[in-house]
């Protein structure tokens, strides 16, 4: 990384002469997964992901090309290449940016971490992992017990024509740990934080061999108590959603539909538009008085943290919504020109290979007042539900059905039994203007997927949500075929 | 890189890295080496102008080493300049002898052979960025197009220690997009090995005429159960779907298959229905990442009965299976489901009244142990009568058991397939696709 930015230095001296702007983003990537399965190594991979991203600026249109050949020849060509192509077609451009969408920007970040990844040994780490697999085997009807790790180091720098000198380093850990319990017909499945969802900045103080044997022991319980459950009723009832579903909820309903490029049209071939309007900001009561969105890449150690957006936009805390009237849009520095409304430093891509666009990062329900238990005891009759397992929503992110892997049930203000298949299923909008109580924040769950895909070409990129427990009144619920 | 030259210059890049990194290996390694490399324009379009055009050239080696029954895998991308990627490839190893020796033996490590040799190669003739812009901006002119162009080549390549020597090349574009009147939305498709501005025109015609269809006045479809027509590309969606395990035997095996009374022989589908992998599609390469070579046609639904699943060298030796040389995921790379007897010009006939369906969108498992999908229509979706398009619906959110709507439920499939290319970029451009007819399915559920 240090040569090919000394190299980029020099060669950015001579491509500044033949384009209005232009950037280079180095991107070095080591991703390892480590998986055990039943006890057993299964599946050990790591891919080193290398390259750099050329960006230009002719005639007020931007464009991109990818190259893996960091030397100063390599450069050269992809940004000939870049060049070419994107005057072909600011022909036919969108829109006619200005220079202010690539302000000059100069900083470091790193992600917080006690230890650095690389001192767990991969010996270590399979241990870790085979000690929750054990753990779940509490009876012969778990047929599957599984632990992932996927360890993230990235190194980043951006480099443009006009001064900007970023530096961004990255330490993430995502967990994927999951018991299946079998008997006769009956088939259950419980993760931990549901299915690709725990996933922090952090180093490799996160393998504790002590916490991941604990997880897999209630993991393999809660799988095995689900095959002798009732299924969920099939009704219109209060919920209670727990942090590990209510980052999916947010996920879905508030981040995709704010997204300033689907409300301006990039994403309707492929992830969708969004019900939301243009004139909705500042007017639209998108929830009750309770429900508080932020924006916050500032979150420590939240999986989508970071300093700067890929277009040199400096990161800033930022509510989106406020007692329930929506305000702001996830919009980078383009999209806030196009669309004339603020928006967020949110310009990003998955690697050196894609192109900036706007994303979420970590998209926040911010804390309320109430306990967990006070919660519970003000429904006469409800559902708690847990860990999502199954999600879809239509085009415009609006009417939603959610699947979770466990609930129990709520009589007279006490949870009762457990419950299996629980569903439900909304209108976006009616369902926001539910929310009747919101956790307090020593209650916040902090979860984050490496898996939100968009764009054209096709980008999966990493986010962070983190919510408390929150209570929602009349949602319809429903189970699985009995 | 020139892209004209790109797919002839890797082949012999590849060749010298491999036969470098392969010589020399002590006894008692193997290793296995895997190349997926593309050289590709993308240009993404809204509203028929540019939004952002990026060029992507990449190598991605991965290298497998197998050793005293422990295995492990690193894979990294390359410069394109041998010298360099001959040390990195060097380091590869390094770094995979070292991670050997940290893991526990793997008993179910499937040894590495000779899996023989195979060469396809599929040049094609791709327009130039410059006028291929120009040609979307002066024929979509007075639409409103939304979505992406992707073309250039793509590799994947795959040799081991053994002496087993695959390749596998195409040259391709895809115009993938969406023509919008307001809200309402058609959804078009044209892609190919070479490049026609006629072919071209006639597709946008095409989808322009579906798109003179939605300006009738939407009618209101309350939630409830309708007899509906699913045209291919709905098809296609639910058999996309079919990949999240529903038709891998370590998925069966290890509980997590939404087949699995399927599989169990608890449950069948239609004796209309019948799905298969077909390497004969020319889709994708019958190779997996161990280089072993899949049957041209691996039959897993036939008359609705189970056949084979999926399944992968890996698992047939955990679970005491045959193995079909199915991928390390076990999903569907090629599959088709075979045509019927319903003519396609009869459809809206043999539908009545009920559901014409264009297009589903983000599907997903509502109760796995049912085998129940959730999903939404998308764009041209109609409400018919006696035959007849009365006019485009609201979308709906249909939740239903493919136990019953692949079972009972479906009436006919037509007699016309559609081939509908693999148009997935995450990473990199995909390889593969499916071929599905259309299927009028009774009583299909609609919830929301």
């Amino acid at each position: 990384m240090k040569n090919s930015s000394e190299i980029a230095e020099k060669w950015l001296q001579g491509a500044r002469q033949s384009a209005d702007w232009v950037g280079v983003r180095f991107i070095r990537e080591k991703t390892s997964s480590r998986t055990v399965r039943n006890d057993l190594p299964e599946r050990n991979q790591s891919f080193i992901d290398e390259g750099a991203m050329v960006e230009v600026m002719a005639d007020g249109h931007l464009g991109y090309a990818a190259t893996a050949d960091l030397s100063a020849e390599g450069l050269q060509r992809a940004f000939e290449r870049a060049l070419r192509t994107t005057r072909a077609a600011a022909r036919h451009k969108a829109f006619a940016f200005s220079p202010a969408v690539r302000p000059k920007a100069a900083g470091h970040y790193r992600s917080p971490r006690r230890l650095p990844l690389d001192q767990a040994s991969l010996a270590e780490i399979t241990d870790v992992l085979t000690a929750a697999t054990a753990a779940m085997k509490i009876s012969g009807r778990i047929v599957n017990r599984s632990a992932n790790a996927m360890l993230v180091s990235t190194e980043s720098r951006f480099l443009s024509s006009n001064g900007s000198d970023v530096r961004q380093d990255f330490d993430m850990v995502l967990l994927n740990i999951m018991a299946t319990a079998v008997d006769g017909r009956e088939t259950q499945t419980r993760s931990s934080g549901g299915l690709n969802s725990l996933g922090n900045q952090i180093g490799a103080e996160i393998f504790n061999r002590d916490d991941f044997r604990r997880d897999g022991e209630r993991l393999g319980r809660e799988a095995e108590e689900l095959l002798r459950a009732d299924n969920c009723p099939e009704e219109r009832t209060d919920v209670i959603i727990m942090p590990d579903q209510m980052m999916l909820q947010i996920h879905e309903s508030i981040g995709h539909p704010l997204e300033l490029d689907r409300i301006l049209g990039d994403e309707r071939n492929y992830a969708g538009w969004s019900f939301v309007k243009p004139e909705d900001f500042g007017n639209l009561r998108y929830g009750s008085a309770l429900m508080n969105v932020t924006f916050d890449p500032g979150r420590h150690g939240q999986l989508a943290s970071y300093a700067f957006d890929d277009s040199g936009h400096a990161a800033t805390r930022e509510f989106l919504i406020k007692d329930g009237l929506l305000l702001r849009g996830l919009g980078s520095l383009e999209s806030q020109e196009r669309a004339g409304l603020p928006g967020v430093a949110n310009f990003r891509s998955s690697s050196w290979n894609r192109a900036p666009i706007d994303r979420m990062a970590n998209i926040n329900l911010e804390p309320g007042a109430f306990t967990l238990e006070e919660m519970i005891a003000s429904v006469e009759k409800g559902v708690l539900m847990t860990s999502n397992r199954s999600w879809s929503i239509d085009d415009e992110r609006n009417k939603f059905q959610f699947g979770c892997e466990h609930a129990r049930l709520i009589e007279d203000g006490r949870l009762t039994k457990t419950l299996k298949n629980p569903n439900y299923r909304g209108l976006t909008v009616d369902f926001w203007n539910r929310l009747t109580a919101v956790g307090s924040a020593d209650l916040v769950g902090t979860y984050g997927t490496a898996y939100c895909g968009k764009g054209e070409p096709n980008q999966a990129i990493r986010v962070g949500h983190a919510s408390p427990p929150c209570l929602f009144r009349g949602v319809e619920i429903f189970g699985g075929a009995s | 890189m020139n892209r004209a030259g790109f797919m002839t210059w890797l082949k012999d890049h590849f060749q010298r890295l491999s036969d470098d990194l392969l010589s020399g290996l002590p006894a008692g390694e193997d290793v296995v080496l895997n190349l997926e490399a593309e050289d590709s324009l993308f240009l993404r379009f809204n509203a028929n102008r540019v939004r952002q055009n990026t060029e992507v050239e990449q190598i991605v080696l991965s290298l497998r080493l197998q050793k005293d029954g422990r295995s492990t895998q690193i894979s990294r991308t390359l410069s394109g300049r041998f010298e360099r990627d001959r040390d990195l490839g060097l380091a590869l190893l390094r770094e995979a002898r070292e991670e050997i020796r940290a893991l526990p033996a793997d008993p179910h490590l499937v040894p590495l052979k000779n899996h023989g040799t195979s060469n396809a190669e599929f040049p094609g003739q791709l327009p130039e960025a410059a006028a291929l812009v120009e040609s979307v901006a002066a024929t979509a002119a007075g639409s409103d197009l939304a979505g992406i162009f992707a073309s250039g080549a793509v590799v994947s390549a795959n040799r081991n220690s053994r002496g087993q020597n695959h390749w596998f090349a195409s040259e391709s574009f895809s115009l993938d997009y969406s023509l919008y009147d307001g809200r309402k939305a058609a959804k078009g498709l044209h892609a190919g090995p070479r490049w026609s501005e006629v072919e071209w025109k006639s597709n946008l015609d095409r989808t322009r005429e579906q798109l003179l269809v939605l300006r009738r006045p939407v009618v209101a479809v309350k939630p409830g159960r309708y007899r509906s027509y699913l045209a291919p590309a709905a098809v296609s969606e639910i058999l996309f779907t079919l990949s999240w395990g529903a038709l891998s035997a370590s998925a069966w095996k290890q509980g997590q298959s939404p087949f699995r009374k399927f599989a169990d022989g608890e449950k069948t589908f239609s004796p209309k229905l019948h799905l298969r992998e077909n390497f004969g599609l020319g889709l994708a390469p019958a190779f997996n990442g161990f280089g072993e070579v899949a049957p041209t046609v691996v039959n897993l639904i036939e008359g609705g009965e189970r056949r084979e699943l999926l399944t992968s060298s890996r698992s047939a030796k955990e679970f005491g299976l045959s193995s079909n040389a199915a991928g390390d995921g076990e999903a569907p790379r090629s599959p088709e489901i075979l045509p019927g007897r319903l003519e396609e010009k009869n459809a809206l006939k043999e539908l009545g009244t009920g559901l014409y369906l264009s297009n589903l969108h983000y599907l997903n498992w509502s109760d796995p142990a049912s085998a129940r999908l959730t999903g939404m229509t998308r764009y041209a979706c109609c409400w018919v009568e006696n035959g007849e398009i009365v006019g485009p619906i609201k979308d709906l959110r249909f939740d239903e058991s493919l136990y019953d709507a692949f079972g009972p439920k479906l009436i006919d499939l037509t007699t016309h397939a559609e081939i509908d290319p693999d148009v997935m970029t995450y990473g990199a451009r995909q390889l593969g696709g499916r071929r599905v007819p259309g299927m009028l399915i009774d009583d299909w559920t609609f919830t929301l």
